[in-house]
């Protein structure tokens, strides 16, 4: 018998027992419902994740002056200001992984442009800052080496500051040349930086405006310190394809060697790795996304269960007008396709709604929650292929067993 | 009813002409219950020739539908021979068994076994569905031996919009549209007043004069009084095999014909 005609069969025995049909894919609907959903907010959280790997830049560390413990008197982390700008340099020259090492010092401060003013991060760095965190300009240029030699007056804007200063319409080459005041001091705008969104601890990256450091250190922030030129940050940048951790011993025994700590005493900087923090967020996040799929996976298999089950009492209800088929001609193989595309018109049939009802859910789920959810075309046929699989799996029990009685027997079953 | 056509020629070729249709030689079953054995049917030899119109009588037990089975292809004997048609049936497996009933044989039962919700045409074209014909042919094949047996208006009912002789009738259809050479009846009256009953086993001997050979199950002497042979079975054996001048059941519908009007 043809596949055509076997389908049609199949299509009028769903329709004959609708509200069972109904129940029984309902199993599947949800099943396949969930494992789109699941996936789809998985794949959102670890998408964010991957942007925020992205806007961070890859192979970078980070240095922080640490905790110290000086005649009893602890201090927490970045309370004492232990790096300093000679650190960075000997950081780039020595560690030979390194590929940049760029000093920075952050502080706050209002920003003003005319009679707009706005509270921003304001960093002192020097042009391998942009370097390591991958962070061009859409507009201007970068430092030029005398104004980072002998504090030039000059701006480089984040988007949000721009925005905030100049407002939403103004293109970004026509702040270029302007004039803004930080802490009384007026610097000119010489560039804006890409937008950059938002970092792994949800903090507005774009708000922020960038000076050289030594315009920070003297006449923003007044930093002077000796000559140690202490800075409050060191952002590092590995050479790629150099290996991460023998970059952070390098880095850890130089500076160990710079501040003269002694064997066993503890170190009074911090090194976070942040590409490989993020990569363990990035993971962390995967582990998600496949486990709530596994969950959700759970459900249509139970869902398969539920077509197993209401097939094999098809079979039992059944079994006169299989021993008739049986008589006028039907094969057991004729029988087994019978059932068996029963089964998986059930579960396909499901497997289409529960794909449009998963898609929905999890745009309800992303707008309700707030959470950024992807849909995946491969998810979607992942979830529809398994559903149909799980009808031929759970359908071939019950099809095989009407396909084996004999047909004296299925004819005059009462 | 409709007057049936003339007989169609290729229903049976010459050299099947020759041989019996049915031909069992010391066909036994058995069956092993509760540490004892019931011998359904005891070393059973009869032939059956094309164009033979068969009643088998019996009391319950004695081994006339265990009979039926075997001739019908639906049982295997556990010992003994048997030929359809010159094929050797005992020997075949269950596909074999299946292609066999599709080409060779249509079966009439008690209870119509049609399929419940399913037209009229639909029903007919079962048969037809499981030989791979294509559709247009099944359609128009179904539709014709549905007009034969005269219910040519009413393909798209379902059996429960059908009376039972209506319903024996699609059966009688649907056994047919394979152009089978032998037809298998099991109690085919069973479930019907008489007047109808008189009115299948008119179009039976219609069917049986266009040259189908038709084996009829039945306890009931009134309806095995219109076949050319009665064969009595009891407790497994055949009891009694004669020819037998059949009552025209055509005729006997005539004869009812004033009382109901």
């Amino acid at each position: 018998m043809d596949l055509l005609s076997t389908f049609r069969i199949a299509l009028r025995a769903l329709r004959t027992n609708l509200l069972r049909s109904m129940l029984t894919m309902l199993g599947i609907i949800i099943g396949v419902a969930a494992v789109i959903a699941m996936i789809a907010v998985g794949k959102g959280a670890q998408t964010r994740v991957e942007e925020q790997v992205r806007s961070l830049g890859s192979n970078v560390m980070v240095l922080w002056p640490s905790s110290n413990n000086t005649g009893g008197v602890r201090s927490g982390t970045g309370g004492v200001q232990t790096l300093t700008e000679d650190d960075a340099r000997a950081i780039a020259l020595e560690v030979s992984e390194v590929m940049f090492a760029a000093p920075t010092h952050r502080a706050s401060a209002q920003v003003v442009f005319g009679n707009q003013n706005w509270f921003a991060a304001v960093y002192g760095v020097n042009n391998d800052f942009f370097d390591v965190r991958e962070w061009p300009l859409v507009a201007g240029r970068s430092f030029e080496p005398g104004e980072l030699a002998s504090s030039g007056k000059v701006i480089i804007l984040g988007q949000t500051v721009a925005r905030q200063l100049f407002g939403e319409d103004t293109p970004f080459e026509e702040m270029i040349d302007r004039t803004v005041r930080v802490r009384k001091v007026p610097l000119v705008v010489i560039g804006v930086a890409e937008r950059k969104g938002q970092s792994a601890v949800g903090q507005d990256q774009d708000d922020a405006v960038f000076v050289p450091l030594s315009t920070a250190r003297t006449r923003l922030f007044g930093i002077v310190q000796g000559k140690l030129r202490r800075i409050n940050s060191i952002w590092v940048k590995v050479q790629p394809g150099e290996d991460m951790k023998a970059a952070e011993d390098g880095i850890r025994t130089l500076l160990r060697q710079r501040h003269k700590l002694a064997p066993g005493q503890d170190d009074d900087f911090t090194l976070r790795n942040l590409t490989e923090i993020m990569q363990a967020q990035e993971a962390a996040s995967k582990a998600m996304t496949a486990l709530l799929a596994a969950i959700a996976s759970v459900s249509l298999l139970v869902g398969g269960i539920g077509i197993m089950n209401i097939m094999l009492v098809s079979v039992t209800e059944r079994t006169r007008e299989i021993g008739l088929r049986m008589a006028v001609g039907a094969r057991g193989g004729d029988i087994l396709s019978q059932f068996l595309v029963e089964a998986v018109t059930l579960s396909c049939i499901g497997g289409a709604i529960g794909v449009a009802l998963g898609i929905v859910a999890a745009q309800l789920v992303g707008n309700s929650a707030g959470w950024q959810v992807q849909i995946e075309p491969r998810s979607v046929l992942l979830a529809f292929g398994f559903a149909a699989l799980i009808g031929i799996f759970f359908g071939f029990y019950p099809a095989r067993k009407a396909s084996k009685l004999e047909p004296i027997d299925a004819l005059r079953y009462e | 009813m409709e007057p049936l056509s003339p007989s169609e020629p290729g229903t049976a070729n010459v050299l099947e002409v020759l041989q019996p249709l049915i031909r069992c030689e010391s066909l036994a079953k058995r069956y092993e219950v509760g540490g004892g054995t019931v011998h359904a049917l005891r070393e059973l030899s009869l032939s059956v020739m094309p164009g033979e119109f068969v009643a088998v009588m019996g009391p319950s037990g004695s081994g006339k539908s265990t009979f039926m089975n075997l001739v019908g292809c639906l049982d295997q004997p556990t010992s003994g021979r048997y030929w359809l048609a010159g094929e050797p049936v005992d020997s075949m497996n269950r596909d074999q068994l299946a292609a066999i009933r599709n080409r060779r044989i249509g079966f009439v039962f008690q209870q119509f076994n049609l399929l419940p919700r399913t037209t009229a045409q639909d029903n007919v074209e079962l048969p037809l569905l499981y030989a791979g014909v294509p559709r247009a042919e099944r359609h128009a094949r179904a539709l014709r031996r549905l007009q034969q047996v005269g219910l040519g208006e009413r393909l798209d009912h379902h059996p429960a919009q059908l009376s039972g002789g209506q319903q024996q009738r699609v059966a009688i259809a649907r056994a047919l549209v394979n152009d089978p050479q032998l037809i298998l009846a099991d109690e085919p009256t069973g479930a019907l007043d008489s007047r109808t009953s008189i009115e299948v086993m008119a179009l039976l001997q219609a069917l049986n004069r266009e040259g189908i050979t038709i084996v009829l199950v039945t306890h009931e002497a009134d309806v095995a009084a219109f076949a050319s042979r009665i064969i009595s079975f009891k407790d497994g054996r055949v009891v009694r095999d004669a020819a037998n001048d059949p009552l025209d059941a055509a005729a006997a519908l005539a004869a009812l014909e004033p009382a109901e009007g």
